[in-house]
């Protein structure tokens, strides 16, 4: 059997240079903490993700508008009225730790 | 019993032949004895399934019954159901417990029918195995040393081992159609913006679907017809006039323009597949359908497009996850960042993760342009190719997977060997049109191969027609694995 990725060219662009500082800078942006096995093991993966998507680098968009959503509708405008009732304790039930209505979190101001 | 359509069981419900709390029970003792093996339910609740059918029966009884009232259902478990668990197969919601309904759980409960549980999936429905989820893999019920597909892997196990009458899923780059081939079942994703994806879990919001998978094309129009709506709480669902999905299902297909797309048929599709999707397409020309040859070329990129969306979107979607208002919180923290960090950590498995990071990434300062413009202004090319070949053709025709399901842990540590997976049905998602998968035979190793039908904006209805014709004329659908059995 032939395998099924050859139907992508094979001379991938592949000057894409995402380090490994990279990738620990975006896990920090996103609030991820990973031990250096597992970065590293990501950042490889990354490396052969981003092989895929550098692809799209060679194709010619100028002038093509860019589409976020596939029916291209304006946004949905409704009258600014409480449409909801009251369930603050009904989502309070399922936060880790709350008091007094409020959702606790580990002090953040001296 | 178990093999009976939606129709039937809907008759003999009416005609008190049997009653939702027998069929429900059926189902009950069915998951007992073979989910173990199969892992295809997260979360069950026979308390409130019994509950449910006690009240359909009560119903019944009223003559006040509609299409699917008493008849047992899965639910994806990235649905919202008020009082179930609802974890979207990741550790983060291991312990949620919905406080409302998602509005398809809503439709399903407004037309009396009977949740019998949460069905597994990958994690976030980040994958195209069932591999990724925190409860552990699905096991195909054909083979169980073979996945059952993802992201619905878990629906698409519980219909084809009759677990369940039918059942829901999502799809956001292939994942209700992958796992309905995979298992050999139907199931279809309708155009985006047709069923509300309120209180169904974000992945990729400009991408994400739901729709039915089912043992046949017109039990999937009837789950349709109570899944599709305006819905206000969703920003992107469709005010259109509600449609009957089943109104076409008899009709001939007398001069149907079926469309093939080269791009389809070339290297990478393995020779048994495209031998079944052949078959079937040979089946269409008997049925008196004409074949035209067109062209997508674009669709070769819609996975590197996909893997900057999706993965942009998810990490966006993804940040609500932070330990303080739902959701998993680290049992130890120094600072709030801390618990930021280690709650989101721990929270999620390795495949969310890399997408948060390559989604983080794509995104960031000085990359937007390269990636998430360009994947967006490819995402329009890619659209254009299918309206282009609208203009010649009435629907289009391929593979929807390039192999019959793989073994687990075949695909190993390389994710790009997974992502290739989806290479058909991907596009389909980008351009935010219907999509459906139908089975259409037995690749080499004896399992399942799915048709994969492509439908132009809004024209689900056609689509089942031109499946169910095909179901009246073939018994590929009506076949079961071996194993399941009591």
């Amino acid at each position: 059997m032939i395998p099924y990725y050859a139907c992508f060219e094979t001379d991938l662009i592949t000057n894409m240079s995402l380090s490994l500082d990279d990738v620990k800078k975006v896990a920090r942006l996103a609030k991820l903490v990973m031990p250096d096995a597992e970065l590293l093991a990501a950042h490889a993966q990354m490396i052969n993700i981003f092989g895929l998507i550098e692809q799209m680098q060679a194709v010619d968009t100028r002038g093509i508008e860019p589409m976020a959503h596939a029916q291209d509708l304006g946004q949905r405008l409704r009258e600014d009225v409480v449409s909801e009732g009251d369930k603050r304790e009904l989502y309070q039930s399922i936060a880790p730790q709350v008091e007094r209505g409020l959702y606790l979190v580990p002090q953040v101001i001296e | 019993m178990i093999n009976a359509s939606l129709k039937q069981l809907s008759s003999q419900l009416a005609a008190k032949k049997i009653s939702s709390v027998e069929l429900t029970q059926l189902y009950l003792d069915r998951i007992n004895a073979l989910n173990p093996a199969l892992n295809a339910y997260i979360t069950l609740n026979p308390e409130i399934s019994l509950a449910q059918a006690r009240a359909a029966d009560v119903r019944l009884a009223q003559g006040k019954g509609v299409a699917l009232t008493g008849i047992p259902f899965a639910q994806k478990d990235i649905f919202c159901a008020e009082g179930w668990r609802t974890t979207c197969g990741s550790k983060m919601l291991e312990n949620f417990i919905a406080p409302y309904d998602a509005h398809v759980i809503a439709q399903f409960n407004n037309a009396g029918a009977v949740n019998l549980g949460k069905t597994n999936m990958d994690e976030f429905a980040m994958g195209s195995s069932n591999e990724t989820s925190y409860f552990g893999p699905v096991k195909n019920p054909w083979n169980r040393n073979a996945v059952p597909g993802g992201s619905s892997g878990g629906t698409a196990a519980a219909v084809a081992a009759r677990l369940c009458a039918a059942a829901t899923g999502t799809d956001t780059g292939g994942s209700i159609r992958q796992p309905a081939a995979l298992c050999g079942i139907s199931g279809l994703k309708p155009t985006y913006g047709v069923v509300s994806r309120y209180g169904m879990i974000a992945f990729a919001s400009s991408l994400d679907q739901a729709g039915p998978m089912a043992r046949s094309a017109e039990d999937l129009a009837l789950m349709l017809n109570v899944m599709a709506g305006f819905d206000e709480r969703d920003s992107t669902s469709l005010q259109r006039e509600k449609e009957d999905y089943a109104r076409n299902l008899e009709q001939p297909l007398q001069g149907l323009r079926i469309g093939l797309p080269s791009e389809f048929f070339g290297e990478g599709l393995s020779s048994d597949v495209g031998k079944a999707v052949e078959a079937a397409i040979a089946k269409y020309k008997k049925l008196g359908a004409t074949v035209v040859d067109i062209s997508l070329p674009n669709s070769r990129l819609s996975i590197p497009v996909y893997y900057v969306l999706a993965p942009a979107e998810a990490s966006s979607n993804l940040s609500r996850y932070d330990g303080v208002r739902y959701g998993h919180r680290a049992a130890e923290y120094t600072d709030l960042a801390d618990m930021y960090e280690k709650s989101r950590t721990q929270g999620f498995g390795e495949e969310v993760k890399r997408r948060i990071l390559i989604g983080t990434y794509v995104l960031s300062h000085g990359y937007y342009d390269a990636y998430y413009l360009q994947a967006q202004k490819i995402r329009r090319l890619i659209a254009q190719d299918f309206v282009e070949a609208y203009k010649q053709c009435d629907v289009i025709m391929g593979p929807t997977s390039p192999t019959t399901a793989f073994n687990l842990g075949e695909k190993g540590d390389d994710p790009v060997q997974m992502y290739l997976s989806d290479i058909y049905t991907i596009a389909v998602n980008l351009a935010g049109l219907p999509g459906m998968s139908i089975p259409c035979g037995f690749g080499a190793n004896g399992m399942p191969v799915g048709l994969q039908i492509i439908g132009n904006y809004f024209d689900e209805a056609r689509m089942l027609n031109v499946a169910h014709q095909y179901q009246l004329a073939t018994d590929h659908h009506t076949r079961a694995p071996q194993q399941i059995a009591l």
